[in-house]
């Protein structure tokens, strides 16, 4: 409690600080690439049949998806405060990989816990992590997935908190980290309005984004919500089917709960137990989700769906075929349910999928998955 | 006086300048049959007052002892509404003063309106929040506290002078001092600043101070003794149980650590 209010404390001091701010927006454009482009994908447009497609490329950003934004700000600000060591959960492995790459460029230790699960079907960003210097501890307990990872990043800040800053790498846990996360990642949403005014000289019908933690959503959604004719869409991941009961899609059922100090929708069983969630997305999997994603839901001013691991594969296979573009598998949620919006909208209608990241990573998963013969079995 | 047993167990031990020892046991583990014949025998070894850990999926503020023994409960069916009908089926028997330690979300789950009275008519003394501050779910303590069970708040080292006063003035029963930075689980050592962070404290509250994280043997208790009101034991006596699951002598196995220990704290 005591860190989180000296955290809440330096977060509010830096967010007026002009030279702190620069030095974030200099670090994003000069090292992660920012701005990212929104990019027009014309033949995913002509095959939906639908309106005119942007995607927002946090794919391009350094280290390969929007997880850096947020660890950029973070670990400058966990400089400032003079800590020497970060720490951080990863699920997908992608916001390890950004935090451990920023933990090199500034010269901090580095260890990100991820689950054993995540670290076998995520395994080239464990060895990305390793190579950046960072220390990658197994989590053996629980779904040994991302939630559990948490649970061990955060039994390592109470041991450690004198030295160390916790990394949180989604809109989630306890104030002031879902807001600190949000503003971190609203430059994605930021520089889209801005683009698509120069772009179209007007606003986007719909904005399509997956929803695990809730960081890429948030980031997008955010600068548009007081534009009333933008619909806003969220997927989670639907895994094997809802009522399988294996699957993320905590708006699915609505249950609230209070998960890793924060209250939001959690999958929970009827004794208030943790259930286990399953995506063939590591980045989708975890049975929270951010508390203003439930606020917003429960305002009526986002919608959330979910798409199944079966379509998430088409949504991924449809990037890759029309745009020339292999996403990471939770963007490819996004486009599954994007593919059956867009036929929906008119022709001179135009709407923004948030493509969190690149694929890289996700590529065995997506060959055995889809079948895709591997080097010599062609 | 007050009439909840919290209260009347400090009060005697301070008319007979003595010491407390709190053992914690894992509800359910292996079977809250066992669990409650652990109860007794710990009343019969000498402890003041037993803490009775409600089992979670993710209990973040546990070591890796406390979490399989939560698993084993859990398997083999433990729920918040078996163990208050548990603390029912102990207070058929015993007087000695009850504290459930739980993560919030079970009890949310259960019913935060529901819980007070049900705890209370169970016969529970006391309710901890491991991974719940106080200021976040004030209401609910009122209604708790009004209800005869006696929230017992978290205090770390890490804590400054006015959050000591506002602990102080919301705990009842007693304040639980965190002995250490970190989660439960046996130590080698007590920590360094341990005798300087009870003093700070004892300087801001005159409530009693029981001190747990960490301490796993009878010399431990005995030097955490000097210091504290009472001391709490857990993880040790959580892992005695795991070494003894499956044998018969499982009871007096953890039974005669507690009589041990009873001895050191005196």
């Amino acid at each position: 409690m005591t860190a989180l209010e000296a955290l809440d404390q330096a977060y509010e001091a830096v967010r007026q600080d002009p030279a702190f701010q620069e030095e974030v927006t200099y670090t994003l454009r000069q090292y992660v690439g920012r701005p990212t482009p929104l990019y027009l994908a014309r033949r995913l447009s002509e095959r939906l049949r639908g309106p005119r497609i942007y995607l927002k490329r946090e794919d391009l950003c350094h280290t390969g998806a929007h997880k850096i934004n947020n660890t950029v700000g973070q670990i400058l600000l966990a400089r400032r405060m003079g800590k020497r060591r970060v720490i951080a959960e990863t699920g997908a492995g992608q916001h390890g990989v950004a935090t451990a790459t920023v933990a090199a460029l500034l010269g901090l230790t580095c260890e990100v816990y991820m689950g054993t699960e995540d670290m076998r079907r995520q395994a080239l960003n464990v060895v990305r992590m390793r190579l950046l210097g960072a220390k990658v501890t197994g989590v053996d307990s629980g779904s040994r997935t991302l939630k559990d990872a948490i649970n061990e990043a955060m039994r390592d800040w109470v041991t450690n908190v004198e030295t160390t800053h916790y990394v949180l790498g989604s809109v989630l846990g306890a104030h002031p980290y879902p807001r600190m996360v949000r503003d971190f990642q609203a430059i994605i949403g930021q520089e889209a309005r801005r683009q698509i005014l120069e772009a179209e000289a007007r606003l986007p019908e719909c904005l399509i984004a997956c929803v695990g933690g809730g960081s890429n959503a948030m980031g997008l959604f955010h600068a548009f919500l007081d534009d009333p004719g933008v619909r806003m869409i969220g997927v989670e991941a639907g895994g094997l089917g809802i009522a399988s009961g294996q699957h993320a899609a905590r708006f699915a059922e609505r249950t609230v709960g209070i998960l890793h100090g924060t209250r939001s929708y959690v999958l929970q069983d009827a004794d208030g137990q943790i259930r286990i969630t399953h995506s063939i997305s590591a980045g989708l999997d975890y049975s929270g989700v951010g508390p203003e994603h439930s606020y917003y839901h429960d305002q009526g001013r986002i919608e959330y769906t979910s798409v199944t691991d079966a379509e998430a594969l088409e949504g991924f296979r449809l990037l890759c075929e029309t745009e020339g573009i292999i996403p990471a598998l939770e963007a490819a949620h996004a486009a599954a349910y994007l593919a059956k919006v867009a036929p929906q909208l008119g022709r001179r209608e135009c709407m923004i999928l948030n493509l969190s990241g690149r694929g890289d990573k996700d590529v065995e998963v997506a060959a055995r998955a889809l079948r895709v013969p591997m080097g010599e079995e062609a | 006086m007050s009439e909840n047993r919290i209260d009347r167990a400090f009060a005697r031990l301070k008319a007979q300048g003595r010491k407390g020892l709190i053992p914690f046991l894992a509800a359910g583990d292996p079977s809250l049959e066992v669990t409650e014949a652990l109860v007794h025998e710990f009343e019969a070894r000498g402890a003041d007052v037993v803490e009775i850990g409600v089992p979670f999926s993710d209990p973040l503020a546990d070591g890796v002892v406390n979490q399989r023994a939560y698993q084993r409960a859990l398997a083999a069916g433990a729920s918040l509404g078996r163990i208050l009908g548990l603390v029912a089926s102990i207070r058929k028997h015993s007087e000695i003063p009850l504290v459930l330690m739980s993560y919030v979300n079970p009890i949310h789950r259960f019913g935060l309106e529901r819980f007070p009275a049900a705890a209370r008519e169970a016969g529970v003394d006391g309710l901890i929040l491991s991974d719940c501050p106080p200021e976040e779910i004030d209401g609910f303590l009122d209604v708790l506290g009004s209800a005869g069970v006696h929230p017992v708040l978290l205090v770390a080292p890490t804590s400054p002078a006015r959050r000591i006063t506002l602990i102080s003035a919301r705990s009842r029963g007693y304040i639980y001092y965190v002995s250490l930075r970190g989660v439960t689980g046996p130590r080698d050592q007590l920590p360094p600043d341990l005798t300087d962070g009870i003093r700070r404290i004892r300087a801001l509250t005159e409530r009693p101070l029981a001190v747990g994280f960490g301490i796993s043997t009878p010399t431990q208790a005995a030097a955490v003794a000097e210091l504290a009101d009472a001391v709490v034991v857990g993880s040790a006596i959580v892992a005695r149980v795991e070494a003894s699951l499956g044998r018969p002598d499982l009871v007096t196995q953890a039974g005669d650590f507690v009589a041990d220990l009873r001895t050191a704290v005196g």
